[in-house]
């Protein structure tokens, strides 16, 4: 709050000295958050163009994540792109594919003067947007990754001990029985199904989600998510969709609506629903790692982020870069990584942020929030772990979403839909090597 | 005594005007020209130029694949279903919003008190967008908090749109339904009352009922008006619903939903896959038009001027 205030005052100042305004370089910097992210990152702006005078960002809010991705695009071809533009992990590829439209972070930090150290990131944050050779291709700005919420009150309106250990799919079947018999109407539902329950399960399970280490190493990738695991995951989901135990809710977080009014007893969504669930939630609630299956593939590995990154567009002046630079460092700052950890819940980019948040006393007061971190950097990421760079991204994810409503409906087996999603992804993919 | 063809067609030579020169001619179609150049012609072959090839979003690079993206399209088992979820779309929009709006303006068109009121309030729902009659649809289907879903789980009917891709159809046609009848009922109130009343008086005299009246003199006589609306509904439903779909099923579940409109939509705005997009649009556009053709050559000559 006391930010927030210092924010106002500080814009407030800014808008009354226009002069002073004028003889700054301006960084242009597109993003896809409203509401309360929006306001954090309106904070984080104006603190940066109060800690120094050579250049002015400002924040523009493009829309959703696709349609920010989209005013980008647009943006560069009529060549009014912005230095800085937000990404959502599922538009990477399109960005590394697009060479001659943007800059590597590496590159652009160490043209500057600005403070880098590329090993002062967190390993599992930073892999998604890294290329093999250890370039920095983007920033990772909001970082998450799935964690499992418990409802503890509708485990003992179901006579079911909140307690209970649900670290493996195992122990959550039978749970879901349990639950079912004590009355529950909406034992489990998920928010994202292809991200937590193919794409993080996936890795989890260290088990690839696609060929050429899930398309690090190369375009000519195919998916691979029909394997056993994957296969055997999905066929269980399904019949606890058919016998009432999950309840499919929609494609994006409808579920958390279900589940922040006390309705759902366990819900499979991202660690950044905190906010939302501590704000809305009139229950005791719990978070707990994603589960995994006991004796399958090499779980626990480590689960892969989903959120968004800071990519930097070609076509700008070199004093516009330094800019660039300097607020990116800013973004990295232990301080400010440690807030927004704190106030949203999207994980610290940097080892040392997320070092101070354990020392200042934060986890211990706020039960849970420290799962997303432990979950992500227990191993060190592998090759099925480190994330995934797949052309036409959002297309696969809406073939996956297809596929696993005729899971859910009971119109198709698991590996029928899997199989039919792998070769509908696979032509994309083609169409997409054949672009790039 | 002449025959009133002759008549008819004496006087049509008289009314037809020439013009000497070019100039004058050109002069007066250019306007539409133009604006048929800029606002369709330049568009239309734009995207027939983008269909030959698979580019990448940012412009720097454009692979030329022929009739490839067509021939990838065609094969696609799920893009021609989708032409078949496209005419049932249609179909049932367009039915769905002409038949109660024709219905509410013979009930209205009887009214003689408070004829004003009825009359705006039925107009009021075009002035909802799209989206937002989406969201409004959405809200009262929700399957957890919607009132109408709450009612039907009462009566024991267990609604869920997120999964069922017949009721998933239902929501999206009465979504998108719902503001056209709107529309649809004004051009039909117009019409109604364009008809001379001395017409219907001189049937209710030799004994014609109300239905027998309507079937055999008002709707022959509206035949104009429902033509026209016809031909507006069709491509209304082709074009412009893709809002109302994506604010309440994305295209799902599954892809019942998903029409060919939406599918340029998707395909060429979240997925940036351009090519394929401009060989839909272009699809789209010649379905459209032999659908347009098919109306004016076959539909319209049952229609009475």
């Amino acid at each position: 709050m006391k930010n927030l205030t210092a924010g106002a005052l500080i814009a407030g100042s800014t808008m009354l000295s226009p002069i002073a305004a004028f003889a700054q370089t301006e960084v242009q910097f597109w993003h896809a958050f409203t509401g309360r992210l929006g306001e954090l990152v309106a904070v984080q702006v104006e603190d940066f163009n109060a800690s120094q005078d050579d250049f002015t960002v400002v924040a523009s809010f493009k829309g959703n994540y696709s349609e920010t991705l989209n005013a980008g695009i647009a943006a560069f071809r009529a060549g009014e792109q912005p230095e800085i533009l937000m990404v959502f992990e599922v538009g990477t590829a399109t960005m590394m594919s697009a060479k001659g439209a943007v800059r590597s972070v590496t590159e652009v930090m160490e043209a500057s003067g600005a403070a880098f150290d590329p090993d002062a990131y967190i390993g599992s944050v930073k892999g998604y947007y890294t290329s093999t050779d250890g370039e920095m291709l983007s920033l990772p700005f909001n970082a998450s990754t799935p964690v499992l919420w418990v409802n503890r009150d509708a485990f003992e309106d179901a006579g079911v001990d909140p307690d209970t250990d649900l670290s493996t799919w195992q122990n959550v079947g039978e749970v879901l029985g349990q639950l079912k018999e004590g009355g529950s109407t909406c034992p489990l539902t998920t928010a994202w199904q292809s991200w937590i329950q193919l794409e993080n399960f996936s890795a989890y399970h260290d088990v690839p989600f696609a060929t050429q280490a899930n398309g690090f190493a190369g375009v000519d990738t195919e998916l691979a998510f029909n394997g056993p695991a994957q296969v055997a995951h999905i066929a269980a989901m399904g019949e606890w969709a058919q016998d009432g135990k999950f309840i499919y809710a929609g494609r994006r977080n409808e579920g958390g609506a279900n589940f922040r009014a006390g309705e759902c007893a366990l819900f499979t969504e991202s660690s950044a629903g905190y906010a939302g669930i501590k704000a809305e939630a009139e229950f005791d609630f719990d978070v707990r790692p994603l589960p995994y299956w006991e004796g399958v593939g090499n779980s626990p590995q480590n689960t892969i982020i989903g959120g968004a990154s800071l990519w930097v567009m070609e076509g700008h002046e070199e004093d516009e870069y330094e800019g660039a630079a300097q607020f990116l460092a800013y973004l990295s700052s232990s301080d400010v990584q440690e807030q927004w950890h704190k106030d949203t819940g999207y994980l610290p980019i940097t080892t040392a942020a997320a070092d101070a948040t354990r020392e200042s006393g934060f986890y211990e007061e706020n039960l849970g929030t420290e799962v997303a971190v432990i979950q992500m950097t227990t191993n060190e990421p592998t090759e099925n772990s480190k994330g995934l760079r797949l052309g036409s991204f959002d297309q696969i994810r809406t073939i996956i979403d297809e596929e696993l409503e005729a899971v859910w409906a009971g119109d198709k087996d698991a590996q029928a839909a899997l199989d039919s999603a792998v070769m509908r992804g696979d032509q994309l993919l083609r169409r997409f090597e054949a672009a790039n | 005594m002449r025959s009133p063809v002759c008549l008819l067609g004496a006087s049509e030579m008289e009314k037809r005007v020439t013009f000497k020169g070019w100039l004058l001619p050109l002069c007066l179609i250019a306007p539409q020209v133009l604006v048929s150049a800029v606002f369709f012609f330049y568009p239309a072959g734009q995207a027939i130029w983008q269909s030959l090839f698979i580019p990448d979003p940012f412009g720097l690079s454009m692979q030329f694949v022929g009739l490839g993206n067509f021939e990838y399209l065609l094969s696609d088992p799920y893009y021609r279903t989708s032409f078949l979820t496209t005419a049932i779309f249609s179909t049932l929009v367009t039915l769905a919003s002409m038949i109660p709006a024709l219905f509410l303006a013979v009930v209205a068109d009887r009214l003689i008190k408070g004829a004003g009121v009825y009359r705006t309030m039925l107009i009021w729902p075009y002035a909802v967008a799209p989206a937002v009659a989406g969201v409004l649809w959405l809200f009262m289907f929700n399957t957890r908090v919607g009132v109408v879903s709450w009612y039907l789980g009462n009566l024991g009917y267990d609604w869920n749109h997120v999964l069922n891709g017949g009721e998933a159809m239902g929501l999206v046609v009465v979504a998108s339904a719902w503001g056209r009848i709107s529309y649809n009922f004004l051009f039909f109130f117009a019409a109604l009352q364009a008809i001379p009343k001395s017409v219907i008086e001189a049937a209710a005299i030799d004994g014609a009922r109300f239905w027998k009246r309507f079937w055999t003199i008002v709707l022959p006589l509206l035949s104009p008006t429902t033509f026209f609306l016809l031909v507006v509904n069709i491509v209304y439903a082709f074009f412009e619903t893709f809002g109302v779909i994506h604010t309440i099923t994305s295209g799902g579940p599954q892809q019942s939903t998903t029409i060919l409109v939406y599918k340029v939509f998707s395909d060429g705005f979240v997925g940036q896959d351009l090519g394929s997009s401009a060989a839909q649009s272009v699809i789209l556009l010649i379905v459209v038009g032999a659908l347009t053709i098919f109306q004016f050559k076959f539909v319209e000559r049952r229609v009475h001027y």
